[in-house]
């Protein structure tokens, strides 16, 4: 059983985060706790932070003021132990094209000083379907191929908490249902989940929290089923249309 | 140890990205060969015009070649932002700088031995006398500026006017490595008995040093948005 954010001790913590881009604010003092085996879909309008946030998580961006706290420790100052929990997928694929997607992966394994390196490539293409093309050049690749040696890398690490901007991106039909029984497995393994997609019944089917951004600022922060939607401009498939 | 195995993995990374692309090393050599030739057809080569102008003419050529060897260096890391693919690992940032500055350090070297192989038939000069003396002070020359290379190619990379930041940049601070390279390889082909190529060479090796060093602590904030 998932633990929820708001009782249990947080694995992840986003305080009074303000991220400035020149002058324009991206984000606007958000703050959220993620508890460990939570799966959390952020949703939000183009513009909204979405990216921003996450990447900041990931720690590839630095918060203009705030702070972002993985297991008590500020990623900042003390990331080490972050970056080996965290698996990020975003919309650039991370990926070298003049390597093979297994050479990518031993690169990556490398860097995160994997033990049994092999075997563990061997087990994220065969969850992706890439065995058979591990030795073709990425950038031979179609995008949507491209996406799944990327979500290969991100889960190469075994991380325990993976964050993924847009994972569908890309993806056939057969990808996105494997993608989807994975990704609402890992709450189970005790993983925790935080992802975004502008298809809001898709993150919806997965999630068990929802958290919306508008300009920056977080609008909601609960439980999905208990979301007011029409208050946040949302409208479930179900006879309707959806909107950020 | 770890640090070593992580170094290694992106040194031998970028090797393998240059053998399968062949951009980088090919247009620093034909780059280098192009300027010596230059050069080459537009003075004089008598032998004591040669002692005075050979050093500059392989060190501007040096300068101009790993400008476009440091472009190169991160246009593959920019592609698909894989440089935050390698900084979204537990990796000290310096082993990331340490990978990239060696494999630039040996690509550059490669194509000084080209532009030395090529000065030696165009310029009618041996350097066989002075070998040891030159391979030193071209080692530490050349990694003080690989080390200015990667870092300020890390910075160029970020700006939209990457190619032309670079060497703007980049000269500045370069020129004094280029300055004392310089001198120390002209006291060193002249066969200068007094032992002042000793000390020109010390002093490319101590700036050199310094620069490495600061690059080495300097790279994290680079990395930074």
């Amino acid at each position: 059983m998932p633990l929820q954010g708001h009782n249990a001790k947080p694995v992840l913590e986003v305080r009074n985060v303000t991220k400035f881009f020149g002058d324009l604010a991206a984000l606007k003092e958000v703050s959220l706790t993620i508890a460990r085996g939570e799966s959390v879909f952020l949703y939000g309008p183009n513009g909204a932070g979405k990216t921003t946030l996450l990447r900041m998580l990931a720690s590839l961006a630095r918060p203009s003021s705030g702070e972002v706290l993985f297991d008590g420790r500020n990623i900042e100052r003390d990331g080490a132990a972050a970056k080996s929990a965290i698996g990020f997928v975003s919309h650039a694929i991370f990926l070298y094209g003049e390597l093979t997607v297994r050479e990518n992966l031993r690169f990556f394994g490398r860097l995160f000083r994997l033990d049994r390196l092999e075997k563990r490539i061997d087990a994220v293409l065969d969850m992706f379907d890439m065995r058979s093309r591990e030795d073709v050049f990425v950038r031979d690749l179609s995008r949507g191929l491209q996406q799944r040696t990327s979500l290969a890398r991100a889960l190469l690490h075994d991380p325990d908490f993976m964050i993924l901007d847009e994972p569908f991106t890309g993806l056939d039909t057969q990808s996105v249902g494997r993608l989807e029984d994975l990704l609402r497995r890992l709450p189970g393994q005790g993983k925790t989940l935080l992802f975004s997609t502008h298809d809001f019944e898709q993150g919806a089917a997965i999630a068990s929290r929802l958290i919306t951004l508008k300009a920056g600022r977080v609008r909601y922060n609960g439980p999905l089923a208990s979301a007011p939607f029409e208050e946040l401009g949302i409208q479930r498939s179900n006879g309707q249309k959806v909107n950020g | 140890m770890a640090s070593l195995q992580i170094i290694w993995s992106i040194f031998v990374k970028d090797l393998r990205v240059e053998w399968r692309n062949r951009e980088t090393l090919a247009s620093m050599c034909v780059f280098g060969l192009l300027i010596v030739f230059l050069f080459n057809f537009s003075f004089e080569t008598a032998r004591e015009e040669t002692l005075r102008l050979l050093p500059a003419v392989l060190w501007v050529a040096i300068a101009f070649a790993g400008v476009l060897g440091f472009n190169r260096s991160f246009a593959s890391e920019r592609e698909n932002s894989c440089i935050e693919g390698m900084t979204l690992a537990p990796v000290d940032p310096s082993m990331i700088f340490v990978g990239k500055m060696l494999a630039n350090l040996l690509f550059l070297g490669i194509a000084e031995v080209v532009m030395v192989f090529a000065a030696t038939l165009w310029f009618n000069f041996s350097f066989l006398p002075s070998l040891g003396e030159l391979t030193l002070i071209a080692f530490f020359g050349t990694l003080g500026y690989a080390a200015l290379g990667t870092i300020f190619g890390a910075i160029a990379a970020n700006t939209r006017m990457r190619e032309v930041m670079l060497t703007i940049l980049q000269f500045p601070i370069a020129f004094w490595i280029l300055m004392l390279s310089i001198d120390a390889t002209s006291n060193a082909m002249r066969g200068d008995p007094g032992g002042n190529w000793a000390g020109g060479a010390a002093r490319v090796a101590g700036i050199s040093v310094v620069f490495t060093v600061a690059s080495f602590l300097l790279f994290e904030y680079v990395l930074e948005e």
